[in-house]
């Protein structure tokens, strides 16, 4: 198969989903708040990407002299290369997948982990207290939601025995897996949300207490990256939680495999949006305690009950 | 747990209501006679103009947008000379109407008001006079003033008692 092609392919489709989901994300909200939205420029006003991409691109950009240049630069490149990279393992299709890792489910983690720096530079680099702030809050929300993030995926990592995504699709021939767990789909889902630090949960962002949060000091298409950071990571999540729990492009056969997976996703990424018009932001101190006390034991029961479950079907 | 479900449902439920948007250039917005919108200088039953340069609405005015300059006619009736309003500091809340003695001043229900040039937002008294009575028709100040001014009579007009010989020592 066509190596390159693939990842061409992949790297065009996905930065090109990243900008429309601008007008997807805005589309959808006027929608859910009874507006019409975005509709003047062009068909359907889809040219507000265009417009949108033309304004940061010829935005100032600026950077602030009391700021660390170099980090300050990196930053933003950190989210969109850690979150593109992670595409890397993902089952688009059976032939379209770049890399099929056996440890697929342990890269993504670990890509997903480096989305913290890109957050805890962006706002220490630029040397702002409301950055810095926001900076301290995302790399907390982050680092916690991690933990149990790993932990309700290894039900399905039991229930497939293998690591590699492809594997586990496979292991969806006959059932989802979200019928089994359906415990460990919904706490991936809410750690999902906190790791692409989107509503309800954007607390390094915050911008009704923190300004605009750890991107403050940003202008252009440094906040532009930051954007489709954000976006990318949505897709990523809602890709990996069709993967991982809804039999990724497993479907009937009058549509090709990657339509379904394409289906999947695109109804996860309109979840991501009704959440945000309809859910309230949590206070700073409820989001950890709701992470800490309520989802870390549940994972770990859901870990036990699972591990019990497959222990006793595989020795009878 | 399951108030937050019930709000997500209900909020993708709005998926399906009526859109309130009005799509404005194309469908026109229905404005009420009180809203406060573009400001004009009415006229009189007569056609004449109503403002008396009294500087009422310029004293009002919180943002100092209107300038005037009051003179008068043969007939010892006042007028303005100039009448000049800022619209581009204009913050439309009708104080000067709220001042004005004369019913002159008035706010309508026009918002289109739009310019490329800002100083084209400056209305001279020509763009503010318009040729209609406004809100108040059948007004007109003169006619219930004390003082002639050409349209009445001393001690002619409605309500008003004809002038007192205060030379005369009869009741």
């Amino acid at each position: 198969m066509n190596y390159w092609l693939i990842i061409l392919g992949v790297l065009l489709v996905l930065l090109n989903l990243a900008a429309l989901l601008i007008w997807v994300e805005r589309r959808m909200l006027a929608l859910w708040q009874d507006r019409l939205g975005p509709n003047r420029a062009g068909p359907l006003g889809l040219f507000i990407i265009l417009a949108d991409t033309l304004k940061l691109f010829f935005k100032e950009d600026w950077i602030p002299p009391f700021a660390d240049k170099p980090v300050f630069v990196m930053a933003p490149a950190v989210v969109v290369i850690s979150v593109l990279m992670s595409f890397t393992i993902i089952p688009f299709a059976p032939e379209i997948q770049i890399i099929d890792l056996n440890i697929g489910v342990l890269f993504f983690l670990g890509m997903s982990s480096l989305g913290v720096y890109s957050i805890v530079l962006g706002g220490w680099a630029s040397n702002n207290k409301y950055s810095l702030l926001g900076a301290l809050r995302g790399a907390s929300q982050m680092i916690s939601y991690e933990v149990f993030m790993g932990l309700s995926l290894m039900g399905v990592v039991m229930l497939s025995g293998s690591f590699s995504l492809k594997d586990i699709v496979s292991a969806q021939q006959s059932y989802w897996f979200v019928l089994l767990q359906p415990i460990g789909f919904i706490i991936f889902f809410i750690a999902g949300i906190a790791e692409t630090h989107r509503l309800p949960f954007d607390i390094p962002e915050a911008e009704s207490e923190l300004v605009a949060g750890f991107h403050s000091e940003y202008s252009g298409m440094k906040f532009g990256m930051f954007f489709i950071g954000e976006y990318l990571g949505i897709t990523l999540i809602s890709a990996i939680t069709v993967v991982l729990f809804f039999g990724g492009w497993l479907g009937p056969s009058f549509l090709p495999p990657l339509a379904w997976f394409a289906i999947k996703t695109a109804g996860f990424i309109l979840f991501f949006i009704l959440l945000r018009a309809s859910l309230p932001r949590p206070r700073y101190d409820q989001l950890m305690e709701y992470g800490w006390k309520i989802l870390l034991p549940l994972t770990l029961l859901n870990l036990l009950v699972t591990g019990a479950i497959v222990l006793f079907l595989n020795h009878s | 747990m399951f108030s937050l479900i019930r709000s997500i449902w209900l909020t993708f439920l709005h998926l399906f209501h009526k859109k309130e948007t009005i799509q404005y250039p194309e469908e026109k917005v229905q404005l009420h006679p009180r809203y406060r919108g573009r400001i004009v200088l009415t006229r009189d039953p007569d056609g004449d103009e109503r403002c008396v340069g009294c500087y009422l609405c310029a004293a009002a005015c919180p943002v100092d947008c209107i300038a005037l300059q009051a003179t008068e006619d043969d007939n010892g009736r006042r007028y303005p000379e100039f009448f000049r309003i800022n619209f581009s500091r204009c913050i439309f809340c009708g104080f000067c109407e709220e001042a004005c003695p004369t019913y002159a001043i008035q706010l309508i229900p026009d918002f289109e008001m739009a310019e490329y040039v800002r100083q084209n937002l400056v209305y001279e008294k020509e763009d503010l006079l318009i040729n209609s009575q406004g809100k108040y028709p059948g007004y007109n100040y003169y006619k219930v003033a004390g003082i002639d001014a050409g349209v009445k009579n001393k001690g002619t007009g409605e309500n008003e008692d004809p002038p007192i010989d205060i030379h005369s020592l009869l009741p």
